[in-house]
């Protein structure tokens, strides 16, 4: 038990609110994320390669989309072949931000977030996996999946 | 399922601690076990069963060597191990009530090398350690896993669960969120399994080498960008013994072969 106490502690003890909320929940609006985070304009034809890149989002891990051409892609999460269809550009943004925020068990890695993590890769540490025009361009690819 | 993943989620972010307070939330069904070997593709099974194909029994025959013959003035293993080595790793990582020492099977023969032999240690990942290591599991091939855990090692096996079910590194998952929720499904070119380490030492393609389960370890976590625990830490030796718990009645398969 007093291992289990000491565990506890340094998880504690490591997820410090000294990292600052890269999203305020001012800008958030129910299950969505309305305005852009870059006053740079977004590129869907960027947004599909940081899709698909590992060096980028790497989301071919886990998800599907009709057509693309990346072999074997992921299945863990949802198909977006259609996604544009589902989800308006400010659901789609808040998904990829910090789904946590709306579904906290989820295993949707959150992008664009550094706080409250835990254990963090020294070459990772302070810095989220995604910059703000990456996340943009990765919502303008997906309206456009329907 | 949802509704637990949501439920522990929330506690999780509340207390910004691991879920371990969730009773048996990482325990597979009996009936519903699976060794890693039924994601493989055939390819990759067959040439797992093929004992002259299995890329892994070269380390295995090298430790058989290194079991029968020393190298140095020291008795060799086989001195007093007569009868080899039957069934004993399906018994590890292995708790000594009387020191209060966990040991891994690697631990265990660097001790025999320490304090049988008066050899220094063998390092992880060093020919010598794999080879022997695998050879010595080799001879529990087929026997079920089979760990009884005392009141004085729950905790560790609490350690182990802890870690299991810690979300962690850039990504923020959990072994668990793969292991338990989402066997079976694909990670890109992977088929996710349950994560048991009951094929290792095992030949990975993708290192081209025999690998311990520490080293499956460090993987699985430098993938979710988590800053990987050394070699030998406490807290894997730990992860190590939870995941054998995780996993009792599983045969072991040494030494398997993995994508
Ligand atoms: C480790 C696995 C994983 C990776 C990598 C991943 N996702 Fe997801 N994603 C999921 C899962 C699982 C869900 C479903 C989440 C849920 O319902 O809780 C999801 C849900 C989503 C959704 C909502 C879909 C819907 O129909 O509601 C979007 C949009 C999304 N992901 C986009 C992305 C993008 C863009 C990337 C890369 C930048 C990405 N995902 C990377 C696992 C992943
Ligand atoms: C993002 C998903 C993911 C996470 C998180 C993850 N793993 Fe894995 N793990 C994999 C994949 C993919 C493989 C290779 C395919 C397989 O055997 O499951 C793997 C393999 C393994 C194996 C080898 C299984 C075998 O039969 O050879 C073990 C053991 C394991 N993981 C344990 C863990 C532990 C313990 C943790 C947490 C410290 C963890 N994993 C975290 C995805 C993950």
């Amino acid at each position: 038990m007093r291992l289990r106490r000491a565990g506890l502690a340094l998880a504690l003890a490591s997820c410090g609110d000294a990292e600052p909320r890269l999203v305020s929940e001012t800008q958030i609006v129910g299950d969505a994320i309305p305005s852009p985070l870059s006053e740079a304009s977004a590129i869907a034809a960027r947004g599909k390669t940081v899709f698909m890149d590992r060096e980028g989002g790497h989301c071919v891990l886990c998800h599907a989309i009709e057509g693309l051409e990346a072999e074997f892609q992921g299945n863990v999460g949802p198909d977006l072949s259609a996604v544009g269809e589902r989800l308006s550009p400010g659901q789609l943004r808040l998904r990829i931000v910090d789904y946590q925020i709306v579904r906290p068990g989820t295993l949707m890695p959150s992008y664009y977030r550094i706080h409250d993590l835990y254990q963090v890769g020294e070459e990772y540490q302070d810095q989220p996996i995604l910059t703000a025009i990456e996340v943009e361009d990765l919502v303008a690819y997906l309206s456009e999946r329907r | 399922m949802m509704r637990w993943v949501f439920a522990s989620g929330l506690v999780f972010v509340a207390g910004c601690m691991s879920e371990a307070d969730n009773p048996d939330s990482a325990i597979i069904a009996k009936e519903d076990l699976q060794s890693g070997f039924s994601f493989l593709t055939a390819e990759t099974q067959r040439l797992q069963t093929d004992e002259f194909e299995n890329p892994a029994y070269l380390w295995v025959d090298r430790g058989a060597d290194l079991f029968t013959h020393s190298t140095d003035a020291s008795p060799a293993c086989a001195s007093c191990h007569k009868d080899g080595l039957v069934g004993v790793a399906a018994q590890y990582p292995k708790f000594h009530e009387s020191s209060g020492e966990l040991l891994n099977l690697e631990g265990r023969i660097n001790q025999c090398r320490t304090e049988h032999q008066g050899q220094a240690p063998w390092a992880y990942e060093s020919d010598e350690l794999l080879s022997i290591t695998a050879y010595v599991a080799e001879q529990s091939k087929g026997m079920p896993i089979d760990i009884e855990v005392s009141e004085a090692m729950q905790p560790y096996v609490d350690k182990g669960r802890d870690y299991f079910l810690t979300r962690r590194g850039q990504f923020n998952l959990s072994c668990q969120q793969c292991h338990t929720e989402n066997w079976g499904t694909q990670l890109r070119g992977d088929t996710i399994s349950q994560g048991h380490g009951n094929g290792f030492p095992a030949y990975r393609l993708e290192w081209q080498l025999i690998g311990s389960l520490q080293r499956r370890l460090r993987d699985c976590d430098t993938g979710v960008r988590a800053e990987p625990l050394p070699y030998g830490d406490p807290t894997y030796l730990a992860v190590e013994l939870y995941l054998a718990t995780r996993a009792n009645g599983l045969e072991i398969e040494t030494p398997a072969v993995r994508r």
